[in-house]
């Protein structure tokens, strides 16, 4: 987008504004850990007596709460929380007993391998159904896809991934139909594992990229300068790779980002079915055994993930929008 | 009314037609569901588990023996209903919100704002495990926490809606006549909003939909015992080898309400092609 260097004043214009951009998201994110931090405070019954049991006594429970810090009046307790948690340590897990900075250090590297695996197919999928959708604006190829795309938006996660177990794994055979991936696990057994839980996610993640490519690029069809071209005797071929494209690229990525989103909600339901030992299904276990330190922990992470793919989708279109480039 | 209402039944397109039998279908069956349930809904009726679909047991039995047509049946009551209710809550607080944003205009306006764009940039699945960890999964906490997530939505899509509706003549006519803030929210700006508010509406009902029965899929949702749709696939994941229809059946049922929902909605949005 970027092919010539800006000049100053562009780049004076635009700085600013990313500037901003960054600034409102940081804030979005603080405000976003509050809702979480007094959401999972609200316990009925607090920590302390849960990890003690019933049969505690009542002095014992109240050195623990001394000692978590729980006696503490909510907004102290709140600024030690996000103060250790900024400085890479979020507690220990009431369950596991280990810091919760470790239990998330073993799972993370997973779930990215998931997530970039996925977004990678997501991507070429996605445009090759957008750009043949918004060509055949219209037409027989251009409503299949939209009915196929608008029924995918609306198919539970669980139906594609138990559809998919019950035809490669139970069926035909060919696929683990649980995804256990230890470090000392080879490539080829790695790739064979993530198959069916990637085959899940892009199916979630595809529809709603491949409708939002098809509008953009749509979008940019019918515009005068493509008719323009036509007129002219460009061949179609080279008028949307050459003309089309480079001008649809900015809110194609913006799409893009927008829907890697629907990656988290997938996730979730995508790693516990197939026993994937990602940040997800680990942040399904917190909610079930009401591990709150490692709750919080996953939470933050996948909003500030969440708030970083609207913030790359919102400097994109800042990028892409020759009005204020220029 | 009604004729308008069926002109526009015959001139939707196929995809519409289809979308509007198969909501028609599950709320007709949430509704008389249980009335139309061959055998009690807890009631062990089959030696067998994981049976497949037979004359007695049309769908076949679940994984204690017991009718999975009958539990369908139930289980879509609750799916519906919930759903309904909660994209119901969910519009009437966001719409309210808004309007009570773009009247007031100002301090307030801002605030809201920013607070309901903070709600918004969390992924609702992910802030539903909050709330569901921190308050507990009943029916009642489900359907609160449900329409309280979709809330800023839909918030988001009233207010701009309002805020274009509040700049124009016939508001300023009501306010310069000193009507009152109630009376032009709803007499004034509301009317002219109302049909994209209830597309809105299908679209909140397909995500609780899918969020709810994603909860009780991961044994966070509505607990026994009761079940809805998505319990039913979740209790009988063990069939899953066997094919067995106690864990397609509600799969494919939840499956057949949104896409069906889906389609109906595309079809009644204005501009698409009749």
């Amino acid at each position: 987008m970027t092919a010539a260097p800006p000049t100053r004043s562009a780049a004076a214009r635009l700085l600013p504004m990313i500037a901003g951009r960054i600034a409102s998201s940081l804030l979005t994110l603080f405000l976003v850990s509050v809702v979480i931090f007094v959401a999972s405070s609200l316990l009925p019954g607090d920590a302390a007596q849960e990890l003690l049991g019933q049969s505690a006594t009542p002095a014992q429970i109240a050195a623990l709460r001394h000692e978590m810090g729980l006696d503490q009046p909510g907004p102290v307790r709140f600024v030690h929380w996000l103060g250790a948690l900024l400085h890479g340590d979020p507690g220990v897990s009431f369950v596991a007993n280990m810091p919760v900075s470790d239990i998330i250090a073993n799972r993370l590297p997973n779930s990215l391998l998931l997530a970039a695996i996925t977004a990678l197919i997501s991507i070429v999928l996605a445009l090759t159904i957008g750009i043949a959708s918004a060509i055949n604006r219209g037409g027989r190829i251009d409503s299949a896809l939209n009915i196929a795309t608008l029924s995918l938006v609306a198919i539970p996660e669980f139906l594609i991934a138990t559809l998919a177990v019950l035809a490669f794994s139970v069926k035909l055979l060919w696929l683990p139909s649980i995804s256990l991936v230890t470090p000392e696990t080879g490539w080829a057994e790695t790739l064979r594992a993530l198959a069916l839980p990637v085959l899940s996610l892009t199916c979630v993640v595809v529809a709603q990229m491949a409708r939002m490519t098809r509008a953009a690029v749509a979008d940019q069809l019918d515009r005068p300068y493509v008719e323009m071209a036509r007129l002219k005797g460009v061949p179609f071929g080279r008028i949307v790779l050459f003309h089309v494209m480079p001008n649809a690229i900015g809110p194609v990525i913006n799409a893009m980002a927008l829907s890697l989103s629907y990656l988290m909600g997938g996730a979730l339901v995508v790693e516990t079915i197939f026993n994937y030992p990602g940040l997800a299904s680990l942040m399904v276990n917190a909610v079930t055994s009401r591990d709150m330190p490692l709750l919080q922990s996953c939470a933050m992470i996948f909003c500030a993930t969440y708030l970083a793919l609207m913030l790359v989708a919102d400097i994109v279109a800042i990028l892409a929008n020759p009005r204020l480039r220029a | 009314m009604s004729g308008a209402l069926a002109m526009r039944v015959r001139n939707m397109r196929l995809s519409g037609r289809i979308g509007l039998a198969l909501v028609l279908f599950w709320l007709v069956l949430a509704v008389g569901g249980p009335a139309l349930a061959p055998h009690p809904v807890g009631a062990f009726i089959d030696q067998e588990v994981f049976s497949g679909p037979g004359r007695t047991f049309w769908l076949g039995s679940d994984y204690l023996g017991r009718d999975v047509l009958s539990r369908v049946l139930w289980g879509s009551r609750y799916t519906v209903f919930l759903a309904l209710g909660a994209a119901l809550l969910a519009v009437l607080g966001g719409t309210s919100l808004a309007l009570f944003s773009a009247i007031r205009g100002g301090w307030t306006d801002e605030i809201l704002a920013r607070a309901m764009d903070t709600l918004n940039s969390m992924p609702s699945k992910i802030f539903a495990l909050v709330l569901v960890a921190a308050f507990g999964s009943s029916l009642t906490l489900l359907l609160l926490i449900a329409a309280f997530i979709y809330i800023p939505g839909n918030y988001r899509i009233a207010r701009a809606l309002a805020i274009n509706l509040v700049a124009m003549d016939f508001v300023q006519v009501a306010r310069a006549r000193g009507e009152g803030a109630f009376h032009i929210a709803r007499y004034e700006v509301l009317p002219n909003m109302i049909h994209p508010l209830l597309a809105d509406t299908g679209l909140r009902f397909v995500f609780v939909v899918l969020l709810l029965s994603g909860l009780s899929f991961l044994g966070l949702g509505v607990q026994p015992p009761y079940a809805d749709l998505g319990s039913l696939v979740r209790e009988n994941i063990s069939g899953l080898p066997m094919a067995a229809p106690a864990i397609i059946v509600p799969a494919l049922a939840i499956a057949s309400l949104t896409v069906g929902a889906n389609l109906l909605i595309d079809a009644l949005k204005p501009g698409g092609k009749a």
